[in-house]
C-alpha cells in the first residue's frame, strides 16, 4: 500500500477496546482497518469474566442486547476461604439486569468475534490472522504499521494490543512491564448442564452469579473467581507472579487444589473441564497506566494502557477497554484528519470518567497486596465462625473472650491498626 | 465426567493449538538460564512449559498460552526473544 491511500485509522488488536474504537469510527464514515493476529477475533483473549453494559451503551445504545452474553449477574458473592471451610456473602439484587443491565458473564472468544463483526458491519475492514510486527515512524511521527512485507499507513494508529503491548513499548511509551505491575490469571472452563448451574447458584433462567474468592490460594498473593456462564463455570485464580516465584509455588497446582476445596468442589462436581486459559492482568490500577498514552500518530487503549482495576469486591477491565476505545474514536472524529489526537483522547478519558474512577481506586492495590488480606483475615473470620457455630457439650468460653483470643492468635493489635489505617487511607 | 486434579499436559490437551513448526516465538539463551539461580519461570508459567532436564533449561513453545508471564519474571534475560506467534499460529481459545 502506498502512503497516498492511507486509512483514517489503523487499530491493532480486535479485542473490546479495538472493536469499540473501530465501530464508532466506522459508523462515523471513517476509513478504518482493524488488525487481529488471531485467525478470528477473540481466539487469543481470556477474561474472568464479566462485562458492564454501560460501556456498550457508549458504543451504541441497545447493541448489547444482541451480544452473545452468558448470564446477567444478579448475585454478587464474596467467599472467604480457609483450608477446609468458607464464609460466603451472597448479595442478590433482582433489579440488576432489568432496567439498566449492570453486567453479564461473558466468554471472550464468542463475544469478541461478535463485537468485531459488528464493527465490520459498520464498514470497518477486519483483517484477521495478521501480526503487526512494527510501527512505521517518520520525523518523530507514527505513520503506519508493518506486518510481514506489508506496510499500511494511517493518520492515527491505535494500539489495542493487550496487556503485553509490544506496540506501546516499540513506540517508547512503555518500559518492560515491571513484575509487580501484573498478575497472572489461570482458569478452567467447566461444563455443566444449565439447570445444574441454576440449582447450585440459586439462579433462575438466564440469571448469573459472580463470585470473588478470598483465600484459597495457598497463601500466595492474589485471589480467585467463579463466574457462571450459560452452560459452564469459569473458575480461576489471579496471582502475583513475584509471590509465586518467592514461595516456589506453581499457579497450576494452586488452581488444581482450589478445585478440590470442598466448598468449591460441590459447585463444580460432575462437570467437565473443556478449556484451560491463562492471561496477564494489569494489577496496580492507576499507577500502572503509562505516564504518556500517546504521541503524534499513536494512542494506546485498553489493557495496553494498563486500564484495569480491582476494587476488592469487583474486577473491571473489559468495560474500561471499551470506554477507552470510544474515547480514542471520539478524539479522532473531533480532529478531522489530524494525527496528533492525544490531548483530545486524554480529555475524553476524563470526561467519560475513566481516569477519575481509576484515580479514586488508585491505592487499592496496596491494600489488596497485603498477605494478611488473603490469608490471615480469611482464616481468622473462618475460625470465629467455627467458634460461634460449634457445640460440643463443654462449657463455651464467653463470646467476647473467645473472639479476642482468636483475633490475638492471628494478628497483633498493631497490625490491625496499621491495616485499618491503610484501608482508611486507600478509600478516602 | 468427574472433577479431579488435572496435569498441565491434560489441561493443554483440551486446548486448540496451531503450532508454527518453522518459527518458535520464544527463544532462550540456555547459557544465561544455566547461570540463573532462581529460575522463576519454572513455577510461574501456567502451562508449566519450562522444565530443567539434566541441568539444562527446556522450553516447549508448542503449548504456550501466550500470557507473557515468563517474559515479565525473567530477570537475567535468558529469554532473548519473546514475541507473539505469527498470525493465525499459536493457541486458539474457543471460550476464552
Amino acid at each position: 500500500m502506498s502512503e497516498e491511500e492511507k486509512f483514517d485509522a489503523i487499530i491493532i488488536g480486535a479485542g473490546p477496546a479495538g472493536a469499540a474504537c473501530a465501530y464508532v469510527l466506522a459508523k462515523e464514515g471513517k476509513n478504518v482497518i482493524l488488525i487481529e493476529r488471531g485467525a478470528t477475533a477473540g481466539e487469543k483473549n481470556v477474561t474472568g469474566g464479566r462485562l458492564y453494559t454501560y460501556a456498550m451503551e457508549l458504543v451504541e445504545p441497545g447493541l448489547y442486547k444482541q451480544a452473545p452474553m452468558q448470564r446477567k449477574v444478579v448475585r454478587e458473592q464474596i467467599m472467604m476461604m480457609s483450608a477446609n471451610s468458607a464464609i460466603t456473602i451472597d448479595y442478590g439484587n433482582y433489579d440488576f439486569g432489568t432496567e439498566i443491565p449492570q453486567s453479564f458473564n461473558v466468554l471472550r472468544a464468542p463475544f469478541d468475534e461478535w463485537f468485531a463483526a459488528q464493527a465490520e458491519e459498520q464498514g470497518a475492514m477486519l483483517a484477521c490472522g495478521i501480526l503487526v510486527e512494527d510501527l512505521i515512524e517518520r520525523d518523530g511521527k507514527i505513520i503506519g504499521v508493518r506486518a510481514g512485507d506489508d506496510e499500511i499507513y494511517a493518520n492515527v494508529v491505535i494500539a489495542a494490543d493487550g496487556v503485553n503491548s509490544l506496540i506501546a513499548q516499540k513506540a517508547g511509551l512503555r518500559d518492560d512491564i515491571s513484575v509487580h505491575a501484573v498478575a497472572v490469571g489461570a482458569k478452567e472452563i467447566i461444563e455443566l448442564p444449565r439447570n445444574v448451574i441454576e440449582d447450585r447458584f440459586n439462579l433462575t433462567g438466564d440469571e448469573g452469579a459472580a463470585r470473588m474468592l478470598v483465600g484459597g490460594t495457598d497463601g500466595v498473593l492474589g485471589g480467585g473467581f467463579m463466574y457462571t456462564n450459560s452452560n459452564s463455570i469459569s473458575l480461576g485464580v489471579v496471582l502475583s507472579p513475584e509471590d509465586l516465584a518467592r514461595q516456589g509455588k506453581k499457579i497450576h497446582d494452586i488452581l488444581q487444589d482450589l478445585k478440590m476445596h470442598p466448598a468449591i468442589y460441590s459447585l463444580i462436581k460432575d462437570g467437565t473441564t473443556v478449556e484451560y486459559g491463562a492471561h496477564l492482568v494489569p494489577e496496580i490500577g492507576f499507577s500502572g497506566i503509562p505516564k504518556k498514552l500517546y504521541r503524534d500518530g499513536l494512542v494506546v487503549v485498553g489493557d495496553a494502557a494498563g486500564m484495569c482495576m480491582n476494587t476488592g469486591t469487583i474486577l473491571r477491565g473489559i468495560d474500561l477497554a471499551i470506554v477507552s476505545g470510544v474515547a480514542a474514536a471520539r478524539a479522532i472524529i473531533a480532529n478531522e484528519g489530524a494525527s496528533d489526537v492525544g490531548a483530545a483522547y486524554m480529555q475524553q478519558l476524563e470526561q467519560l470518567q475513566l481516569l477519575p474512577t481509576m484515580r479514586l481506586y488508585g491505592k487499592y492495590h496496596e491494600l489488596l497486596g497485603n498477605a494478611r488480606m488473603i490469608s490471615t483475615y480469611p482464616n481468622m473470620a473462618n475460625e470465629i465462625m467455627k467458634m460461634m457455630f460449634s457445640v460440643d457439650g463443654t462449657l463455651p468460653k464467653r463470646i467476647d473472650k473467645a473472639m479476642l483470643g482468636i483475633v490475638k492468635k492471628h494478628v497483633t493489635f498493631g497490625q490491625i491498626v496499621a491495616d485499618g489505617w491503610k484501608g482508611f487511607k486507600a478509600t478516602t | 465426567m468427574t472433577i479431579k486434579k488435572l496435569t498441565p499436559e491434560e489441561l493443554l490437551g483440551l486446548d486448540k493449538f496451531v503450532v508454527d513448526e518453522e518459527e518458535p516465538h520464544i527463544l532462550l539463551d540456555k547459557t544465561i538460564c544455566a547461570k540463573c539461580m532462581d529460575k522463576p519461570c519454572l513455577v510461574v508459567c501456567p502451562a508449566v512449559l519450562y522444565t530443567v532436564k539434566d541441568g539444562e533449561m527446556n522450553f516447549d513453545y508448542a503449548g504456550c498460552l501466550e500470557c507473557g508471564t515468563c517474559r515479565v519474571i525473567c530477570k537475567d534475560k535468558g529469554i532473548v526473544r519473546w514475541t507473539y506467534p505469527r498470525g493465525t499460529f499459536g493457541v486458539a481459545f474457543r471460550n476464552g
